[in-house]
């Protein structure tokens, strides 16, 4: 037990959860912004694998890492576009369109690498790039901090950027305040000029380039290489953390530590041999008790002024 | 002053000509109406509900399509079709549902759609500045930085009125903005309504309340049945005529009011003591005392939106915070799910009929059996007996004369008419104890409405006890035995023998001119009783 | 109503054609000899009699989450538990499998039971907090179908682990806990009669009984319902317990009838397929069994493509999302469907 706590109050394991964190945080900051405008993402997790695997890809293609995370950005971009393009002109539900988009990137993923590296398994074969690991000179002095925060990988930086970045955006331009006008009550925002479908579209592609950032770090940054099925739900986490945030950037900064933190625990507590399930549920569990409270406000509050 | 201003220009502001809007399940809702307003009036629009107010103004903004007539706007002819074309012509419209994001604060909401910017970001600041510097030139306070989620029901109706005078309207349209207000902030509206029209901005003010009415505006028209019956200046109309020319029966209908005579109703089907609602601080319903006796037809009169809606949601269980008891057949029903009430012996015809009457997209069959769906002999508890619902469903569609081809039919197929039969032939087919019906008859043709009369005069002379809420008055008052008015949430008037009522005296009780003591209403509604 | 049933249809064929169209050129894409591959995907079930079999294995758990998944959505709840809840029911019917000891048949009736034990209670948790605090049915499943899969893992790796294997599998279930392999050369077990039971099950009690009515009015529209007097908060409740006994059988019949040993590391992924299964069927139970018959052709046609071809078996993924994305597409051939109708208003009209 004593070592467990050593283990866990180490910078090593802190920065070991920011590692595992980013691309849960970015898929995160792309669910708030989907969810704000009004349209729920659960193509996130598609997202991610399409990105994560685009990465790969273009980066061997190319020998550029930064031009692979770029594709990964626009093909995220692309995923939310075409989620948008069948909700909003189609008229597919968003979930159901969301599931198949899931579905469609779980195979489809693994027929491209068949296409590209002649196997189904990794991409391992692929002369893909890594994104390179920042130091922060002066972070990396200050003693402890210094080894959380003073070594990471490029994306990981971004990551906590794109925290800011999304809040400013949401909440400081003109652009977010009509975004949340038209994820609130879209009838009012209509009536005053604003095309509720174009800031819709703009913000799932958002979304979409968000979750891509955490597809790219998942093949590029955690690893260096694809493999099929690598997202393994953290879309779905992501769209926990989201809930469990209460939608706002900073929130689900935090929300997405929790799950961090639990996913690397769970990583350290298997090698001693405790199961890890049980600590893997927990962000979960967290979860619906958080949603359960939440929503029960809700309706309470709706049923009193009703 | 409305002479000077004329004179500075030709003609009205506004004048909206020969309009006519007819929906399409038929119903005509502006028949030729012509409208005039006066630049830096104040001008009243009133009606009973359904007289076609609504409608007009929202071909005015947009939100509705004329058939036939024409919108002018300081003396040029303009095609309005949709709400920004109306504001880009100086329209602005505070509508009865606010159209307001909650989370965001109340200077976002004004100046949502054309925010002012620093580069690319929002400028907060200046926005402020903006709600602040509107909100002093016109007398209409606002707290920029308030979210409005936090803020009461006036100040979000004043946030509507400055989102609409950001935006350049001359010509400001509110939709009954006192139906939601307290009494203080109705006195601070007026306020800022006279201020408003100072400065020379033209409103047009929709009500029902005609002490508001005589109060605020210059001029009033009155509409009734799609049509305008007149425009007065408002000085030189009293209440009364006002009330008169609001309140008619269009046609005198001979309506079969059930024949039983005062010893035959004995029982008491229906009984509410001391009714109470309160939401959001305001009393909606309040010291509601009536009862409903086998045999008879009991009519509550009254303007819409006066409790009425309220306490029929309340008596058939599907809202249930209130207080007060209530009885079916002799049974306590206060606490009791819909389902329950229904086992009392209690059926309902719903005011909202694709909401709760009917399920679209289901069956006709479907629809009419879904008060029954487990009792034999449509079902023997967990079976459905599909032939028993086929000759069910059939000889209903025979009974009521629901013009269907097919029970299986989706019932959004049929017409509106006839998908109210569906709902009437379902609440009556079970041989209720106690109907509330809710206007029964609201947006369908002749036909079915005689049918549907019949077949409530028929329920009651076999020994239903009924509760008809109607804004209609020809129905109410032919159909009932006895009448009750229902005023801001209370029970005003009580008639025990509705033939010898006139509609004018009605009209009084219905837009709060008059009203009897309370007393008197609870000595004559219990002695009643017998 | 007709041309509504003929749109539908249409609608349906159409999508198909052009997913069919979309595979087609992607394979013209990537192959080498596309007429070739695009062949063996299409009669791919057809070219053995293994391979038929395989179809119709196939079809049986895509049935199973299918019926699932129509009864809560025919109840209008986004409850995607399916997933989890199959996955469960395997668990608890590996369990019953290896630990108990009892005679044959009883044995098997035991741990589908245990199954339908599991399953319904993973479908209670997101029904009860839906039915009495309002919480997204959508979210809380989703979540769930995590803590089920982390939960199952745990027992498998922990207390049904067979340590004399190399790689994670449980202890062999008892040989009287399978259900029997019937059909030589194939792995077609005596669960499709148990299958076919469920459809009829889960057919009559949403279009035959009053429970199911109360269902599918509660679906339909849900004011009306509870105006009506139905119960519509049970119904919420019981509609998600029912689905999720039906998937956790799923997950014991699949288990009991092709594995000796619990061998998943990950969720299956039936559950989702469920949804397609289902949302091809209209929700409707009796087609349920048609529609996973389909997804299994394509899956198997495609599996069979890549063998004889260098065309991946993941190509199927592009033709279903295709499918998906348009058979719900309400604005898909929308215009198409107006004139149909004007049309059938005409005649009508110049009928009477």
């Amino acid at each position: 037990m004593q070592a467990l706590l050593r283990a866990i109050l180490s910078p090593s394991f802190a920065a070991s959860i920011l590692r595992v964190t980013t691309p849960i945080l970015f898929a995160a900051l792309g669910a708030v912004v989907a969810d704000l405008s009004g349209v729920v993402n659960i193509a996130l997790e598609g997202t991610m694998l399409f990105s994560a695997f685009t990465g790969v890809a273009v980066s061997a293609f190319t020998q550029s890492a930064w031009l692979g995370l770029l594709a990964a950005v626009g093909v995220g971009a692309l995923v939310g576009l075409t989620l948008a393009y069948s909700h909003l002109k189609l008229g597919t539900d968003a979930v159901l369109a969301g599931i198949a988009l899931n579905l469609l990137a779980a195979e489809g993923t693994v027929f491209l690498l068949y296409v590209v590296a002649g196997d189904k398994g990794v991409s391992s074969s692929l002369p893909s790039k890594v994104l390179p690991d920042w130091h922060i000179p002066v972070i990396k002095e200050i003693p402890v901090l210094g080894a959380i925060l003073g070594k990471q990988n490029a994306l990981t930086y971004m990551s906590l950027i794109a925290v800011v970045l999304v809040y400013l955006f949401l909440f400081k331009t003109s652009f977010g305040l009509r975004l949340r006008a038209v994820g609130e009550n879209p009838d009012a925002a209509d009536s005053v000029g604003i095309s509720v479908h174009r800031v819709q579209f703009v913000a799932l592609a958002i979304s979409g380039a968000l979750a891509g950032m955490g597809g790219a770090h998942l093949s590029m940054g955690y690893v260096s290489w694809f493999s099929r099925n690598m997202t393994s739900g953290r879309g779905f986490i992501a769209l926990a953390a989201e809930t469990l945030g209460y939608r706002h950037p900073v929130g689900v900064f935090l929300a997405s530590l929790l799950f961090g933190f639990a996913d690397a625990l769970s990583n350290y507590m298997q090698s001693l041999r405790v199961p890890g399930e049980f600590v893997q549920m927990i962000p979960y569990l967290l979860t619906l008790v958080a949603l359960t409270i939440y929503s029960g406000r809700q309706r309470k509050g709706r049923r009193s002024s009703k | 002053m409305e002479g000077g201003k004329e004179s500075q220009r030709e003609g009205p502001i506004l004048l909206m000509e020969g309009i006519t809007k007819i929906y399409p399940t038929g119903l005509v809702a502006n028949s030729n109406v012509t409208f005039e307003v006066r630049e830096g009036e104040i001008h009243a629009l009133v009606g009973e509900n359904g007289a076609g107010k609504t409608t007009l103004m929202k071909v005015l903004f947009g939100l509705e399509k004329h058939d036939a007539g024409n919108i002018f706007v300081k003396g040029e002819q303009v095609n309005i079709t949709s709400p920004r074309q109306a504001i880009g012509h100086g329209i602005g419209m505070v509508h009865q549902h606010f159209m307001l994001a909650p989370s965001l604060t109340v200077a976002e909401n004004i100046v949502l759609g054309q925010e002012p910017r620093k580069g690319i970001w929002f400028d907060q600041k200046k926005a402020a500045e903006t709600c602040i510097d509107l909100g002093k030139k016109y007398g209409l306070e606002v707290d920029p930085y308030a979210k409005i989620a936090d803020v009461p029901v006036g100040v979000k109706q004043r946030v509507e009125i400055l989102k609409a005078l950001l935006r350049g309207s001359e010509i400001l349209v509110l939709d009954e903005p006192t139906a939601v207000l307290t009494p203080q902030e109705t006195v601070e509206l007026f306020a800022a309504l006279k201020a408003l029209k100072e400065g020379g901005h033209t409103i047009i003010f929709i009500s029902h309340k005609l002490a508001e009415v005589k109060e605020i505006s210059d001029r009033v028209t009155v509409m009734r049945s799609g049509r305008v019956v007149g425009t007065r200046n408002t000085e030189e109309i009293s209440i009364r005529d006002l009330s008169n020319m609001m309140v008619g029966r269009d046609v005198e209908l001979e309506l079969p009011r059930p024949k039983m005579s005062a010893e035959d109703r004995r029982e008491v089907r229906l009984l509410v003591k001391d009714l109470k609602y309160v939401r959001d601080n305001k009393d909606v319903l309040k010291d509601i005392n009536l009862q409903v006796k086998s045999g008879e037809i009991v009519g509550i009169a009254g303007i819409e939106g006066n409790g009425q809606a309220e306490l029929v949601e309340i008596l058939t269980g599907l809202c249930e915070c209130h207080e007060g008891t209530i009885q079916i057949c002799g049974e306590d029903a206060t606490e009791k799910k819909p389902g329950e009430i229904r086992e009392l012996g209690l059926s309902h015809i719903p005011q909202d009929r694709m909401t709760f009457g009917v399920a679209a997209e289901a069956s006709v069959a479907e629809n009419l059996i879904s008060t029954r769906y487990n009792k034999p002999p449509i079902s023997n508890g967990f079976l459905l007996n599909l032939k028993a619902i086929f000759a069910t469903c059939l000889d209903l569609i025979n009974k009521f004369e629901i013009k269907a081809n097919d029970p299986k039919q989706p019932v959004n197929t049929l017409s509106g008419g006839n998908i109210q039969k569906v709902v009437v032939a379902r609440e009556f087919s079970t041989d209720p104890e106690v109907i509330i019906a809710n206007q029964p008859t609201r947006g369908i043709d002749i036909g079915a409405s005689e049918s549907i009369h019949k077949y409530l005069v028929n329920a009651t002379e076999n020994g239903a006890a009924v509760l008809l809420i109607s804004a209609d008055l020809s129905e109410v008052m032919g159909l009932s035995n006895r009448l009750l008015v229902m005023y801001e949430g209370r029970i005003v008037a009580h008639f025990p023998d509705a033939e010898a009522v006139t509609e004018e005296e009605l009209g009084l009780y219905m837009l709060g001119v008059k009203h009897q003591e309370p007393d008197e209403i609870v000595a004559s509604l219990m002695g009643e009783a017998g | 109503m007709k041309t509504d049933k003929r749109f539908e249809i249409l609608r349906t064929g159409v999508a198909i054609g052009v997913a069919l169209l979309i595979g087609f050129i992607v394979t013209c894409l990537v192959s080498e000899a596309p007429l070739k591959a695009f062949g063996y995907f299409l009669r791919g079930p057809f070219t053995t009699t293994r391979r038929f079999a395989a179809f119709l294995e196939a079809a049986i758990p895509l049935t199973f989450t299918g019926l699932a998944i129509s009864l809560v959505f025919s109840a209008g709840q986004f409850n995607l538990g399916a997933e989890g809840q199959f996955f469960i029911g395997a668990v608890a019917a590996t369990a019953a499998g290896i630990y108990l000891d009892l005679p044959p048949v009883i044995h098997t009736l035991v741990c589908l039971l245990a199954g339908i034990a599991a399953g319904a209670v993973a479908g209670f948790i997101p029904g009860i907090l839906k039915a009495k605090w309002n919480a997204s049915e959508l979210v809380s499943s989703l979540m769930l179908n995590y803590v089920f899969l982390k939960l199952g893992m745990y027992l498998v790796t922990y207390h049904m682990r067979d340590q004399s294997v190399g790689a994670l599998v449980s202890l062999p279930l008892k040989e009287t806990s399978l259900l029997t392999q019937f059909i030589p050369n194939t792995r077609i077990h005596t669960g499709v009669f148990i299958l076919l039971i469920t459809v009829l099950f889960c057919y009559y009690y949403l279009f035959r009984t009053s429970q199911g009515y109360e269902v599918r009015m509660t679906g339909q529209n849900i004011e009306f319902a509870r105006y009506s007097g139905i119960p519509v908060l049970s119904v919420i409740l019981s509609v998600q317990v029912l689905a999720g006994a039906i998937a956790g059988l799923g997950g014991a019949v699949e288990m009991l009838g092709i594995y000796k040993r619990f061998q998943w590391l990950a969720s299956p992924g039936y559950g989702f397929d469920g949804v397609i299964v289902a949302t091809l069927a209209k929700n409707n139970p009796a087609l349920v069994p048609v529609t996973a018959l389909f997804l299994a052709y394509l899956r198997v046609g495609a599996d069979v493509m890549a063998i004889y071809s260098d065309v991946s078996a993941e190509m199927v993924a592009i033709i279903q999302a295709v499918i998906i994305l348009l058979v719900t597409a309400e604005a898909f051939l929308s215009g198409y469907r107006r004139r149909m109708l004007l049309r059938e208003v005409k005649q009508s009209a110049s009928a009477s």
